[in-house]
């Protein structure tokens, strides 16, 4: 399953990074079909979470082009605020805005960028609180909520733009590991509905299971990439076997 | 402690004469009056000043955030600006501008040195208030804004609803330290003609040569301000608990939490 030309959601290619003389990103080229759900693993530094900033604009990139259904979103003179209001991103520490409750987390960028009323981004707000187990939390402030709490209003913020691609950036390295769980069946759910993502994420046994295909970063490169089923059980390349030995041998996969 | 300093004072060979020239009971309540009503100046004073220094101030502060290449004219602009104002003694730009505009007696340009006090404790208060802005936009992680802006939100958006109002709440105490010292200078402006409270309180002083009127305008200030940190502090303290509610609430997870179930 590796996206035709035409219905890609997104396209990237020949994507370099740096930050200063650190190359992070050495020439990603991916293609993602939509409703694909794919994992991005591979050890820190190797450029997961850098990739997904760059898809949301948040870094600009040095070379290469990103395409989001046909459209070059990192051509010249594009605007930027229009492209992110279809990309949702969720961060691993949450970013909740700590002075609004939640609906007001939620609702701010429906209301602000969509232009929606109070009522209709509210009533869609709570709908989606309702559906994820959050629906008595809608008047909270985010400190008063658990980790998992507030990584799932986080999900519900991005969802509330609607967008075609969600990028998830190690989003439960952050929480406690009972709260894990609850974070990671939103998840599950959202691929069940048919969601394209992208899912930067260290919890092998749930890549296993969720996506469509596996990408084992390495050094800034997609080293390798296949079915899970064959990225974990017959890995072909000697960096990718490495890496999930020490997985293994930590006892996470 | 204060009995024995009130003792060392009390027994000190000039205390019978600073007796009567200080604390004179009955001039005391004669000044009161005279001097409540001429403090209403002082306050007509401070609140427009407050007002403009509140919005230059942000303004400033804004402009000398501002990312990039581009905005560097503006940025070089604010800074400059601030690096004089706060540089210049308070009285000499009172001075130049109470006494220095009028002089040029340009047409439509008022002469009322309570415009211009006006004009010269917001250039100079805007400055030191832009600089405590910026500390609190700057204590506001950078993610905040990342947030912000992943959602769609254009830059000023992102200042507006999620910096902004994070930084305001931040540098309130320090806000409130320089509206209190902009309360206190007000009575610079006396230098320039204004008859304000301190004027009125040497008018007192000189017409019965003695110095009591200044306790009662010192004790003005004190009623005014004191009971303004209080407000503070509480304003401060219902934030923070609507905000966290009970101290050990935030870090525990409570009760029908785990509203979507399942082991992983």
């Amino acid at each position: 399953m590796t996206g035709t030309v035409d219905g890609a959601a997104l396209r990237i290619e020949g994507l370099w990074k740096s930050f200063g003389q650190l190359e992070v990103l050495r020439g990603i080229d991916l293609e993602v079909a939509e409703h694909e759900v794919i994992a991005l693993i591979g050890a820190s530094g190797s450029g997961k979470s850098t990739l997904l900033r760059c898809i949301n604009l948040i870094e600009p990139i040095d070379a290469g082009r990103i395409t989001i259904e046909g459209e070059e979103i990192t051509a010249r003179g594009i605007k930027v605020d229009r492209i992110r209001r279809r990309i949702g991103i969720v961060f691993q520490a949450f970013n909740l805005f700590p002075h609004m409750n939640v609906i007001d987390n939620v609702t701010l960028a429906p209301r602000k960028v969509l232009g929606q009323s109070k009522a209709v981004a509210e009533r869609d707000a709570e709908a989606l609180l309702e559906r994820f187990g959050l629906a008595d939390k809608a008047r909270d402030y985010p400190d008063r909520l658990s980790g998992g709490q507030q990584q799932r209003v986080a999900i519900v913020r991005a969802l509330a733009m609607q967008p075609d691609l969600l990028l998830l950036d190690e989003v439960t390295s952050a929480l406690d590991p009972e709260l894990v769980a609850e974070v990671l069946n939103v998840i599950r759910e959202l691929a069940a509905g048919g969601m394209t993502m992208l899912i930067a994420t260290h919890e092998m046994g749930f890549a296993r299971d969720i996506a469509s295909r596996v990408c084992f970063l390495d050094g800034g490169r997609i080293l390798e990439q296949g079915p899970p089923a064959q990225i974990f059980s017959a890995p072909r390349e000697a960096r990718t076997r490495q890496f999930l030995n020490r997985i293994i041998e930590a006892g996470r996969l | 402690m204060f009995g024995t300093l009130a003792f060392v004072v009390v027994s000190s060979p000039g205390w019978p004469r600073f007796q009567a020239s200080f604390l004179n009971a009955e001039l005391f309540w004669e000044a009161l009056p005279k001097v409540v009503a001429k403090f209403w100046v002082n306050v007509q004073l401070f609140l427009i000043s407050e007002v403009l220094i509140l919005v230059f101030g942000l303004v400033l502060a804004v402009l000398r955030s501002l990312p990039g290449p581009v905005f560097f004219p503006l940025r070089l602009l604010a800074t400059v600006y601030v690096d004089v104002f706060r540089a210049l003694p308070g009285l000499l730009v009172i001075f130049m501008l109470g006494f220095g505009v009028p002089a040029l007696r340009i047409e439509g340009v008022p002469k009322d040195p309570f415009v211009w006090a006006v004009v010269a404790l917001t250039l100079l208060y805007s400055a030191y208030v832009s600089e405590v802005y910026r500390a609190g936009i700057e204590s506001v992680h950078p993610s905040q804004e990342a947030a912000a802006r992943s959602l769609g939100l254009s830059r000023w958006q992102g200042l507006r609803y999620v910096v902004l109002p994070q930084a305001v709440r931040r540098v309130i105490p320090p806000l409130l330290n320089d509206f209190i010292g902009l309360q206190k200078d007000t009575v610079l402006v006396s230098t320039i003609g204004l008859v304000e409270v301190f004027r009125q309180t040497q008018v007192l002083q000189a017409a019965n040569f003695n110095f009591t009127p200044y306790l009662a305008t010192a004790l003005v200030f004190l009623v005014v301000t004191i009971p303004l940190a209080r407000l503070t502090d509480w304003l401060l303290r219902r934030e923070k608990e609507r905000r966290v509610g009970g101290v050990m609430r935030a870090s525990l997870p409570q009760p029908g939490e785990r509203g979507v179930g399942g082991a992983m």
